[in-house]
């Protein structure tokens, strides 16, 4: 079966993309996720200054999901340059990750990573767990997101997606307003929450941060939701993320309008040839339930 | 899949030496030799440590450095500390081997060198006061930087003469990444096989947040311990390290860091 995909003019061998946050620190562990068949890999977000984030426990996994405060470490973008530098030899799309507090903080980084090889930007305003980013700062609402995707557009070539939160009200609203300001395409969605996990025995909550983002199978019934929801908001496609670990993930998400699919949480539950896996699965899938592209399985659950 | 630390009991502490200490746990972890644990101390850190005993016992050592390691040192049998694994991969056990191991680099091959048959075993050590195991391992081939025990030297000329008298067939190593990468190039001089276990930053233990990658290969999952093909191909190894940011720094800078 061939799962040719094509996003905002970027060639896919196939539509699993790995999700920011999860194994994207350097260009070489790219390429291994790159080896084991991801379609796209999308980079551990970059701020212009370096950050340690938050004390361990940053990332954990309970029964029936994962949950991560990692709190953006990251080192800063002039050394994320040197990291990322000669892409184009991974024989897959890389996507930057790009985060900051002000656009302007954006718009630093989209230029010092210019001249890499990145075939789309992805600015997460979605965080749960940083403060001074993401949902903790208001990046979430239809205005930050508008002036914020609008600084980000005129500062690149490239195309701009913009990671959404499963907690924000009116998500079509903001996904509205993303495709307004001239994002390329939608992602949907972080992690959600913040939840917390208590060990009754040392009676404290777990992570350093004491909450996190909860991400895998809980997060996937949510995730489905919301790329739905946003399917009907935008005419730009959506990278539907959110708990996806098997073939059948794949075919609902892009059922509820998904062009793409992320895949993050499921690299622990399948190990890192997850991508492999989750293809090979949806071809079968296809196959036998009689389709022959999957186009003609996107958005089917609109009716 | 869960991955969270359970409290478990120590119940008994060991003064290895004035900068060492061993927690023995109450908790029967079924580990390889050279897998780790997570250790969690709640409301401060959370640290990866290699099992020093695994099967019947179950123990980590650990040296007194930074902050971490100081509220471990304060801590008195009947406390709990938080524990999640085991995680990583283990040596594999080989026949006609030797083991050489560089200050609290016995750690995780103490255990192995309880099952292995009759290993030749060569403990290096600043000075005599930092030797770990005296009696646990009391044919070791010593030696000190200083000559304050043992022969005055490294733990690699130990292993020059000792393959001059003997064609082992697996060469262990743990301990300082310098000294690791020198065991590697002898061993690769004569063509002996190689493990060595090598230890980086860690945060998630199972192998999803990529921190403790080395070229490629994430040392929590896919090591901690990598055979000579791997080692020949990680170039990172005895070069290059990542801090808590992420940023890949000379591997000196990166030990000068975790020291503090």
């Amino acid at each position: 079966m061939n799962l040719e995909t094509e996003l905002c003019g970027i060639r896919l061998a196939n539509p699993t993309v790995l999700a920011s946050g999860i194994l994207g620190v350097s260009r070489s562990l790219l390429s291994e996720v790159i080896r084991n068949g991801a379609g796209a890999v999308t980079i551990k977000s970059i701020s212009f200054e370096p950050r340690e984030g938050h004390k361990n426990p940053t990332v954990v996994a309970f029964e029936g999901g994962m949950m991560n405060a990692v709190g953006y470490s990251n080192p800063g973008a002039a050394a994320a340059k040197d990291e990322f530098a000669g892409l184009k030899k991974l024989g897959a799309p890389v996507f930057a990750s790009v985060i900051g507090q002000a656009p302007e903080d954006f718009v630093k980084v989209v230029k010092t990573l210019a001249g890499l090889d990145f075939a789309a930007i992805e600015i997460p305003l979605s965080c749960l767990h940083t403060p001074g980013f993401g949902t903790l700062a208001g990046q979430d609402t239809p205005e930050k997101t508008h002036e914020i995707v609008k600084a980000v557009v005129k500062a690149t070539k490239l195309p701009v997606f913009v990671k959404l939160s499963p907690i924000t009200k009116n998500l079509g609203e903001v996904a509205r307003a993303a495709e307004k300001a001239g994002a390329s395409a939608i992602t949907a969605v972080n992690t959600m929450g913040p939840g917390m996990v208590i060990n009754i025995d040392a009676k404290t909550p777990v992570m350093g941060f004491r909450i996190g983002g909860v991400s895998g199978p809980a997060l996937k019934p949510v995730a489905v939701r919301c790329v739905y929801d946003v399917y009907e908001s935008v005419k730009i496609p959506i990278i539907g993320t959110g708990g996806v670990t098997t073939g059948k993930d794949a075919i609902e998400m892009m059922m509820a309008g998904a062009k793409v699919v992320g895949i993050g949480s499921a690299v622990h539950y399948r190990g890192i040839d997850v991508f492999r896996k989750v293809c090979s699965e949806m071809s079968e899938w296809l196959k036998a339930n009689g389709y022959s592209c999957l186009d003609e399985i996107r958005g089917a659950a609109h009716g | 899949m869960a991955e969270l630390p359970e409290m478990v009991k120590i119940i008994k502490i060991v003064n290895e030496n004035p900068y060492v200490k061993t927690f023995f746990l109450d908790k029967k972890i079924d580990a390889k030799p050279g897998q780790f644990v997570m250790a969690w101390l709640p409301g401060i850190d959370e640290k990866p440590f290699s099992l020093s005993y695994a099967g019947n016992e179950t123990a980590i050592t650990v040296e007194e450095k930074g902050a971490f390691t100081k509220a471990m040192f304060k801590l008195k049998e009947g406390d709990r500390i938080g524990i999640r694994g085991p995680y990583g991969n283990g040596f594999t056990l080989k026949t006609n081997a030797c083991v050489v191991a560089g200050g609290c680099g016995i750690a995780p091959l103490a255990p192995l060198i309880e099952r292995l048959k009759n290993p030749f075993v060569i403990q290096g050590a600043r000075s005599k006061d930092r030797i770990i195991f005296e009696r646990r391992f009391a044919s070791a081939k010593i030696s000190t930087d200083d000559g304050s025990a043992g022969a005055k030297g490294f733990v690699t000329e130990v292993l020059e003469r000792a393959l001059a008298k003997t064609k082992f067939s697996i060469v262990y190593a743990c301990g300082p990444e310098i000294m690791m990468t020198k065991v590697f190039e002898i061993c690769e001089r004569h063509g002996i096989e190689c493990e060595a276990s090598l230890e980086r930053y860690m945060k998630c233990g199972f192998g999803v947040c990529g921190q403790c990658e080395a070229d490629g290969l994430r040392v929590c999952k896919d090591g901690p311990v990598f055979s000579s093909e791997n080692l020949r191909k990680i170039k990172d190894f005895g070069s290059f390290a990542r801090l808590k940011t992420g940023k890949k720094v000379a591997i000196n800078e990166y030990a000068n860091w975790r020291c503090q």
